[in-house]
């Protein structure tokens, strides 16, 4: 059936597309889709270059529309930028995607787990698993949130971890987000666009919706209310409109009716309870489902130039008078070095062996690991441990060698701070270009919710690098977005 | 419901009917000069002086062109009250609370933008701004449509209506006051023999600046005349656009708003001083004093709701310094 297709005069002909030795999404070899692809790798070949051009400016037309957008922090004077779609959607089979939610499940748990051992007893290092420099020196160490117990010993309760698969196609872990991880939004509005674009492909194939989301947040935040109220009032937190992600902040409070503050909005009375000013005069706040870094939330007890935070907020969740959603100080376990110990964690506490692994990393305070990673800078990605977005990091092959013998300065001036990574080839999947399909480099980026219960969304964000042969799939640097979906095969 | 909300929802309201009431006050002058003889000059520049912006025109109002005054109506960024400045402050605000509206309200807005971004520098042409103008109109009044339908009548919904009517009674209070001393002066230097037939037509172009031609008609019947129509603008409590009932709605919304006593007895003085107006007396001598006056409560109006429900001023300086 296929052949019929590719022989008849179609624009896209899958035996012309080639991804080279990466693992495609879409095709196992050149004209060949994968068992749960067959479909849409027809389907998009049906289609001719014009038809296909058309479908792609109605999706850029439904993303002006509905205004989805982000920020880009260079961009002076234009707060917001249509959001970069490519249409063509990614298939994950379900029986695949099972093993990776259950490991990304037992990922979080050993976090979660590790995070309150660090703020409590430090089981771990007594038991001398992982070493103690590894949160004194972490900047993200709060020695503010000491002893603190948050509800069912969970601080990230909202995680959103990067995963690739490399060229025999396994799913690694890349990194964790546990601090206030961005892109669920994308992921919501990623399908709404193409059931806009494309609704006839939603009836060849049974795919597992991703609405649930904001209940299923609204459910993990409203179980961490500290009074057993019938309906917990809970809040998003935002720094505000020019914040790069405030659609989404301003997304999810609409989604879970819930109200959206900004810090001017909340008051700490001399109870220690959170207020927020209304209409009718001061009402009690229970959650917070913060999106302002920990430095920023508190001017009282952290950064105390901060307009965004709110005075005495710390205050209040230390009493225990208010939840904070991700708890202040979970960042601790985000640490691009703390990373490449949650293997053993998972093992500590849990007693199993990870279902999903780490990207083999090297650590540069390690001395030996340290001169491996100098002596082979031009083979190795190496990253900060602390930034974000894909910021302050270099990705060997790519450099240049000046580029490179000034990296080696930065990590020999701070070896803590650095983590080195072989360059995993990316998974690629096709992108419409000039009406034509066009392999590119890809991730994912699916969102972990954590409370009473544990929940991970059925695929997540698909960050797509749109320049031929890049990896940075950042949205900050020009990276665009694809709709993942899983899909029940008969 | 949050006061930032609030505030933001109310001048969400204003923004969008002070958008309607520009496309409509330009588009009643354009068809106006149409009927006007080849040898009177109505000014375009009293539509600046309506919309109270002459600071910053920069140059003297009555001599401006048509071109250069519908550019700075309409499309100029410098002016904090031309439509594609509304359009974008109404925007925003509605970008900030789009979570207590339906969906469609924000991309209908969204869309209105970026509808008027697009075509900013067609608007001199006389051919196109009729379209953009009369897709202006028909888009506001589909909002208010959209909310009424589909929104809960809540706080929300009623801050919303609150921003609309004040902003509707600052309107017509405007354009009244321009028709009696902007227009009628001015004209009538150029001879009152040439004018006495088209004073009609300015007064008839008055009513449709607030499409209250009809609806006047109906009620009055009798023939326009400046007396019955100052009386109707703004003393009539029926049709929508008289300031009288622009208080009623307002004194309705105040109703269903808590701790709203001031606000309250603010509006009924101001109903007192309308009802109790003689307006035949007025027109006679004193009537630009006596609107003047009434501007002047409207305005404070927007001051009493501002201190009884947003936030207060210290903590809205300190949002303004964070956002700049």
């Amino acid at each position: 059936m296929l052949k019929e297709v590719t022989m008849s005069e179609m624009n896209i002909d899958w035996q012309n597309y080639h991804s080279g030795h990466f693992y495609d999404e879409l095709i196992s070899a050149p004209g060949q889709p994968r068992p749960e692809t067959k479909h849409l790798a027809q389907y998009l070949a049906s289609l001719s270059g014009q038809e296909l051009q058309d479908r792609k400016l109605s999706a850029e037309l439904a993303i002006k529309t509905m205004g989805i957008s982000f920020t880009v922090y260079s961009d002076a004077g234009n707060i917001d930028r249509e959001w970069p779609f490519d249409i063509i959607p990614r298939i994950i089979p379900q029986r695949e995607w099972q093993k990776t939610e259950r490991g990304l499940i037992q990922r979080l748990t050993a976090l979660n787990l590790f995070i309150n051992d660090i703020y409590n007893d430090q089981k771990i290092i007594k038991d001398k698993v992982v070493p103690s420099y590894l949160f004194e020196d972490s900047v993200n160490f709060r020695k503010e949130c000491i002893g603190m117990k948050p509800a069912y010993g969970v601080w990230s309760h909202i995680c959103g971890s990067d995963l690739i698969r490399d060229d025999k196609g396994e799913f690694f872990v890349l990194e964790d987000n546990l601090r206030v991880p961005s892109g669920v939004s994308y992921m919501l509005e990623n399908r709404k666009v193409t059931k806009r674009v494309f609704p006839e492909l939603f009836e060849n194939h049974n795919i597992v919706p991703v609405t649930d989301y904001p209940n299923q947040l609204f459910d993990t935040l409203a179980s961490l209310s500290p009074r057993k109220a019938d309906r917990p009032e809970i809040v998003v937190l935002t720094p505000g409109i020019y914040n790069s992600a405030y659609f989404e902040h301003s997304y999810l409070a609409q989604q879970m009716g819930v109200e959206l503050v900004e810090g001017s909005d909340l008051v700490v009375d001399s109870d220690d309870c959170v207020y927020m000013r209304s209409i009718d005069g001061l009402k009690r706040v229970d959650v917070i489902y913060r999106r302002i870094d920990d430095l920023f939330l508190d001017p009282e007890m952290f950064n105390p130039d901060s307009v965004l935070g709110v005075r005495g907020l710390m205050r209040a969740w230390l009493k225990g008078n208010v939840a904070l959603a991700n708890a202040p100080g979970a960042g601790v376990a985000d640490d691009k070095v703390i990373y490449t110990f949650v293997p053993d964690m998972i093992k500590y506490y849990l007693g199993e062996e990870p279902i999903l692994p780490n990207v083999p990393s090297f650590l540069c305070v390690d001395k030996k690991q340290c001169d491996y990673v100098l002596a082979n800078l031009d083979k190795l990605v190496v990253k900060p441990a602390n930034e974000s977005g894909g910021y302050g990091m270099i990705i060997g092959p790519q450099a240049s060698k000046k580029e490179l013998e000034e990296f080696a300065l930065r990590i020999k001036a701070d070896p803590r701070n650095y983590m080195a990574q072989p360059l995993i080839s990316l998974s690629t999947a096709p992108i419409l270009t000039n009406g034509n399909a066009e392999p590119r480099h890809i991730d994912l980026r699916p969102f972990v919710l954590q409370g009473r219960e544990s929940c991970v969304t059925p695929g997540g964000l698909t960050r797509v690098a749109m320049r031929k042969g890049s990896y940075v799939v950042n949205s900050s640097q020009g990276g665009g977005s694809k709709d993942t979906w899983i899909v029940v095969e008969d | 419901m949050l006061s930032r909300v609030a505030e933001r929802i109310y001048w969400l309201g204003r923004y969008m009917e002070r958008s309607e009431n520009i496309a409509r006050l330009v588009n009643v002058n354009s068809n106006l000069l149409l009927d006007l003889p080849a040898g009177v000059r109505v000014g375009w520049g009293s539509l600046i002086d309506i919309s109270g912006t002459g600071n910053y025109f920069e140059r003297d109002t009555q001599l401006a062109d048509e071109k250069t005054v519908v550019n700075f109506i309409l499309a100029d960024k410098k002016n904090p009250a031309s439509l594609i400045n509304s359009l974008s402050f109404a925007r925003e605000n509605s970008r900030i609370t789009r979570e207590t509206m339906p969906m469609e309200a924000w991309e209908l807005i969204n869309d209105l933008y970026h509808y008027i971004r697009d075509r900013a520098d067609k608007v001199t042409s006389r051919r196109d701004r009729s379209i953009i103008l009369l897709h202006v109109i028909s888009s506001v009044q589909q909002f208010t449509g959209l909310l009424a339908g589909c929104m809960s009548h809540n706080n929300a919904y009623d801050l919303i209506r609150i921003g609309r009517n004040l902003e509707r009674a600052d309107m017509s209070t405007r354009i009244v006051d321009a028709g009696l001393v902007n227009l009628l002066p001015h004209l009538s230097a150029g001879g009152t023999e040439v004018l006495e037939p088209y004073d009609n037509i300015l007064w008839m172009s008055v009513l449709r600046s607030l499409s209250a031609y009809q609806m006047y008609r109906q009620h009055v019947r009798d023939r326009v005349n400046a007396n019955a129509v100052v009386t109707f603008l703004l003393q009539n409590e029926d049709f929508p656009r008289a300031v009288a009932h622009c208080l009623k709605q307002l004194e309705q919304c105040l109703w269903a708003l808590p701790n709203s006593e001031k606000v309250l007895s603010a509006i009924v003085n101001i109903q007192h001083k309308l009802d109790e107006a003689d307006l035949d007396e007025l027109l006679k001598s004193g009537l630009h004093e006596y609107i003047d006056e009434l501007q002047f409560e409207i305005g404070n109006l927007h001051f009493k709701i501002a201190e009884t429900w947003f936030l207060p001023v210290v903590m809205a300086q300190t949002q303004e310094q964070k956002s700049a």
